[in-house]
């Protein structure tokens, strides 16, 4: 049976408190990271468990810590990226609503391991809760000098804070995350440089997602090797997977890494409405649509990139054979239109012409030639922007018209929509 | 500007090492304190920032919460996204159309309800969802719809 990590503690009552935090051993790993460890030590510690970013790349995070260059002159900063915002996605919200303390305590690892005096926090707007709930925690651990001045006697400080989100998806990109925080439009940059050599106000800065901070005090507690041993070598660990759309049991689930995609929505999900599974978006709707006969896959960021798919955030949306492809990729064209930044201009005018052509189609006026238009489209955007959100909306619309090309061509033969 | 607005912006500005920084966080709290985005209030926290009022205008601009437009008293949004999607959330656009007798984007005359469709709220697993300004409701249905707005609406005087 697996045990669970993260998950089990949500499941107490009044998790979110320090008192309860405490008392089930938190913040122990940040005093035995302060009394054994050198920041080399620990980088090495989580380069060996293989620890990779649950934000959605998939990046080695022990890796990216040492990108930050040894010999600065220059504040260090530290990001928590919880601008949540990739449609299917709910783990961090739980996270920091029920607790907040263990990304507090992982942040507070990092810092150290990197030489950060001063961290940000970017949760999103529309999380009002979570705010709320990591204000409050913010404040206990000052109070019981886990933040501050000489953190627990040691020569450590650290100043941590939240900054709100006012509502734009592509927040969540890292270096438009940095353009927020500096009070401008939140347009992506080009890379390089990396934000680990050039990113907040110009200074070395690391960012992390929400759950991968989550991690870091079992890792130190329960050593590289213990992690290293759930899931494939490749990506290991625990994983939080947001299930959700036509399951009978959606809801937040935690299970090692590489569990099959199969095995989670037909048991432990409890199947789709209908009884058939028509297709799943593994990863939020950044990640191509995996159809039915390709389930057996396993969900880690190595076996979902050689099936053409990806991990992304773990969003994992089922639609059953009752949902209507077309429809699902018009609202995710929507969407990427929507959020585009309006930076560069395959996105904004490619996602936009997109999104029209699926608008005709879906309501029955389609045009043979339309599907080529789509393939153009998605050529056209993909690989031509600064950031992700352009090859996302491309690879997403992609996936759709190759699995799917019969029934965006019923919806143009019998002039409507076959599922509505 | 009002005092307390001007004492609340102070106290978060030095968490950043640049003015530029606390131009986000201070929209967010002339918001919170009832100030429309636009015109007088923008130039008053440029002023207290000491940045180019061109700055506040453009981030007020980029991000979908800040409001330089008038929203109702409750402001109804309803996540159309695809988890939402696939849990009816068209029909019950629909439906809040019909009862509130306005259409997507739409103000109530009284001032009272806007209606807004928004992208995913990070609440899939209790699709589908709406937000009434702050607050999240879960697995809407069109009864529950009812007793909601039941419950909304302002008891008229004794």
């Amino acid at each position: 049976m697996y045990e669970k990590i993260l998950l089990k503690n949500l499941e107490t009552p009044g998790c979110h408190d320090i008192g309860t935090y405490e008392a089930r051993g938190g913040y122990k790993a940040l005093a035995t990271v302060l009394k054994d460890y050198s920041p080399g030590d620990l980088i090495e510690l989580v380069k060996r468990s293989n620890l990779r970013g649950r934000g959605g790349a998939g990046f080695p995070t022990g890796v990216k810590w040492g990108f930050v260059p040894k010999d600065t002159d220059k504040p260090i900063y530290l990001c928590c990226n919880s601008d949540e915002g990739e449609p299917g996605t709910f783990k961090d919200r739980a996270l920091m609503e029920k607790d907040p303390h263990v990304m507090i305590e992982g942040m507070l690892i990092a810092a150290y391991a990197i030489g950060s005096e001063i961290s940000y926090n970017y949760i999103r707007g529309e999380y009002t809760l979570s705010i709320e709930r990591v204000e409050t925690a913010l404040h206990q651990a000052y109070e019981r000098g886990f933040l501050g001045k000489n953190i627990l006697g040691s020569d450590f400080s650290h100043d941590m804070y939240v900054h709100r989100g006012a509502g734009a998806y592509i927040c969540g990109e890292e270096t438009a995350l940095l353009e927020s925080i500096e009070g401008r439009r939140a347009q992506p940059k080009l890379k390089p440089p990396f934000p680990a050599v050039a990113g907040l106000y110009e200074c070395p800065t690391i960012i992390n997602n929400t759950e991968t901070f989550a991690y870091l005090p079992h890792i130190v507690e329960r050593g590289a090797e213990w992690f290293r041993g759930i899931g494939p070598e490749g990506s290991p660990g625990p994983k939080l997977y947001c299930l959700s759309g036509q399951v009978k049991k959606p809801g937040l689930y935690e299970f090692p890494m590489g569990i099959s995609l199969r095995e989670m929505v037909e048991e432990h999900a409890g199947g789709t409405h209908s009884g058939k599974v028509k297709a799943v978006i593994p990863g939020g709707v950044s990640a191509p649509l995996i159809p039915e006969c390709d389930l057996d896959v396993g969900m880690d960021f190595d076996s979902l990139a050689a099936a053409g798919s990806m991990l992304g955030s773990a969003g994992v949306i089922v639609l059953d054979d009752t949902a209507c492809v077309v429809r699902v990729a018009t609202r995710i064209m929507e969407f990427f239109n929507l959020e585009s930044c309006g930076k560069c201009t395959p996105c904004r005018e490619g996602n936009d012409w997109a999104a029209k052509v699926l608008r005709r189609l879906e309501a029955g006026n389609g045009r043979r030639e339309d599907l080529d238009q789509l393939e153009f489209l998605c050529d056209s955007i993909f690989g031509t922007s600064f950031c992700a959100l352009g090859d996302a909306a491309a690879w997403s619309l992609g996936a759709a018209l190759k699995h799917f090309r019969e029934e965006f061509e019923r919806h143009i033969d019998e002039g409507k929509c076959p599922f509505h | 500007m009002d005092g307390d607005l001007k004492e609340r912006i102070e106290a978060i500005m030095g968490r950043y090492p640049t003015r530029r920084s606390a131009i986000m966080p201070a929209l967010c709290l002339a918001q919170e304190c009832g100030e429309l985005l636009r015109g007088e209030i923008l130039k008053d926290i440029a002023d207290l920032l000491e940045v180019p009022e061109i700055w506040v205008y453009e981030v007020t601009s980029f991000y979908s919460m800040l409001y330089s437009e008038p929203v109702g008293k409750f402001h109804i949004q309803l996540c159309t996204n695809v988890s939402c999607l696939l849990s009816r959330s068209t029909p019950l656009l629909e439906h809040l159309k019909q009862r509130l007798q306005i259409g997507e984007g739409g103000t109530t005359a009284d001032g009272l309800y806007t209606l807004t469709t928004v992208e995913c709220l990070g609440s899939c697993d209790t699709a589908p969802v709406l937000m009434v300004n702050e607050v999240y409701h879960e697995n809407m249905s069109e009864q529950r719809i009812d007793t909601l707005l039941d419950q909304l609406t302002p008891q008229p005087a004794a």
